[in-house]
């Protein structure tokens, strides 16, 4: 223990939340850009560290929304649940842009009671229920975690956001992006550019290569980020935000998370 | 002489209305080693300085049942324009054609020529094919033709050799 740098570690590693060694959460369409309407694509869910394998562990889909071009809900048909992963069908019976969405607003607590510790996570309507009113040194964060995928028919349509935790507004399509060139997306916190926000970016295959070849980039003032697709391929894009604007009364804490999935084709 | 004349004068004659200006295209669809064939998926069309489809001029898919599916394969083609196109479109969309050569022969007077505005285009040929691979080949050009050009490129993988023929 004499060695700094050990100490420094393990501070680290005590002081780091245990969420944040969550796998890597992702949706994978069977295809992002489809000829006609009427026809179908199949979705995967996962949370694994490989992108995109499904080697850990399957996503829960009970959040699972998807809305339409017509900003209509569509529902997803055959949902399977497995053990590696979730996976379910969705017709495509207009063009235009689907938005493939798992997003929920959580909250996580930690108190002790008689002196042992006791967690709880649960929606905030269930907080007065699932919190007892005399915990000891009471912890509540809030977390809102949104992951998407997005499928066009046809010629791409526009996509709305709707203001809640981190969100993604495309300057340049998600089902538009090519090889060599650069898109900018802008992100929001709460319906608000998300300024200096650090976005990781990290293309598909991981497992057939020996670096982890991660992209960052950060948003400017106007929440913007411009990211250039070196190959084509499927690519992993996250971006978090740890802060104390929870929006649940009574709770400061609050941890916003955005993963969304992205083809980029060949020129 | 009187042989080369005779020529001169098929070929006005077969020209047609002879109104002048026109644009050629020789296309080459190789012929390909390969043990599983299927032809390509072709789309031709005139790209704009911006890159985007000034004017479409030939679209080769598998007409017979529905096989439209596949035509976002054509990927410039379907990103640049394809896909606000409703297909089958008269005089533009046709059957896959077979190994070969294929002309194609538009009159500058009429459509889709007809309202190019002047500039630098580029012809641009995008062939795919299934279980195949995918090339574009470009040749520059510049509208209105002003004299007599041909321009050549050639493909490597799915397309052979492409001949731009300018008329003035």
């Amino acid at each position: 223990m004499k060695n700094p740098l050990i100490r420094i570690a393990l501070l680290a590693l005590a002081l780091t939340p245990a969420a944040s060694f969550a796998a890597r959460a992702w949706l994978l369409p069977s295809q992002t850009i489809v000829a006609n309407s009427g026809g179908w694509v199949t979705v995967d869910g996962a949370m694994a560290d490989d992108l995109f394998s499904f080697n850990q562990g399957a996503m829960n889909i009970d959040a699972l929304s998807v809305t339409g071009p017509d900003g209509q809900p569509v529902a997803p048909q055959n949902i399977a649940k497995g053990k590696t992963r979730s996976s379910f069908d969705l017709e495509l019976r207009q063009p235009g842009t689907y938005r493939i969405s798992v997003a929920d607003d959580m909250l996580m607590a930690r108190w002790e009671e008689e002196g042992k510790p006791k967690r709880w996570r649960g929606t905030p309507a269930e907080m007065a229920t699932g919190i007892p009113a005399n915990a000891a040194k009471l912890e509540v964060e809030q977390t809102q975690r949104r992951i998407e995928t997005f499928v066009s028919v046809g010629k791409p349509s526009a996509l709305k956001t709707n203001g809640v935790g981190l969100e993604l507004e495309p300057l340049q399509h998600p089902n538009d992006l090519y090889a060599g060139e650069v898109a900018k997306f802008r992100f929001l916190l709460d319906g608000k550019p998300a300024q200096n926000l650090t976005i990781k970016v990290i293309a598909g295959g991981t497992r057939y290569r020996d670096s982890p070849d991660e992209t960052l980039a950060q948003t400017d003032s106007n929440g913007a980020v411009a990211i250039k697709w070196p190959a084509a391929g499927m690519y992993w894009l996250d971006a978090a935000v740890a802060d104390e604007n929870a929006t649940v009364p009574g709770v400061r804490k609050r941890r916003a998370t955005y993963n969304a999935t992205f083809e980029v084709l060949t020129q | 002489m009187i042989r080369k004349s005779r020529i001169a004068l098929l070929a006005l004659a077969l020209s047609g209305a002879a109104s002048g200006a026109d644009l050629s295209l020789n296309i080459e669809i190789p012929t390909l080693p390969v043990a599983e064939y299927h032809r390509p998926y072709v789309a031709v069309w005139i790209e704009g300085a911006d890159q985007n489809i000034a004017a479409n001029l030939a679209v080769w898919y598998q007409v017979r049942g529905d096989h439209t599916k596949w035509l976002p394969d054509l990927r410039q083609w379907w990103r640049r324009g394809g896909r606000d196109l409703a297909v089958p479109v008269d005089g533009l969309t046709g059957a896959t054609r077979p190994v070969g050569q294929h002309l194609l022969k538009f009159d500058a007077a009429q459509a889709p020529l007809a309202k190019l505005p002047p500039g630098q285009y580029a012809v641009v040929v995008e062939a795919v094919r299934e279980v195949g691979g995918r090339e574009a080949v470009r040749i520059p050009f510049e509208w209105p033709i002003k004299s007599a050009k041909r321009e050549s490129a050639s493909g490597t993988k799915e397309l052979g050799a492409i001949a731009l023929t300018l008329n003035p």
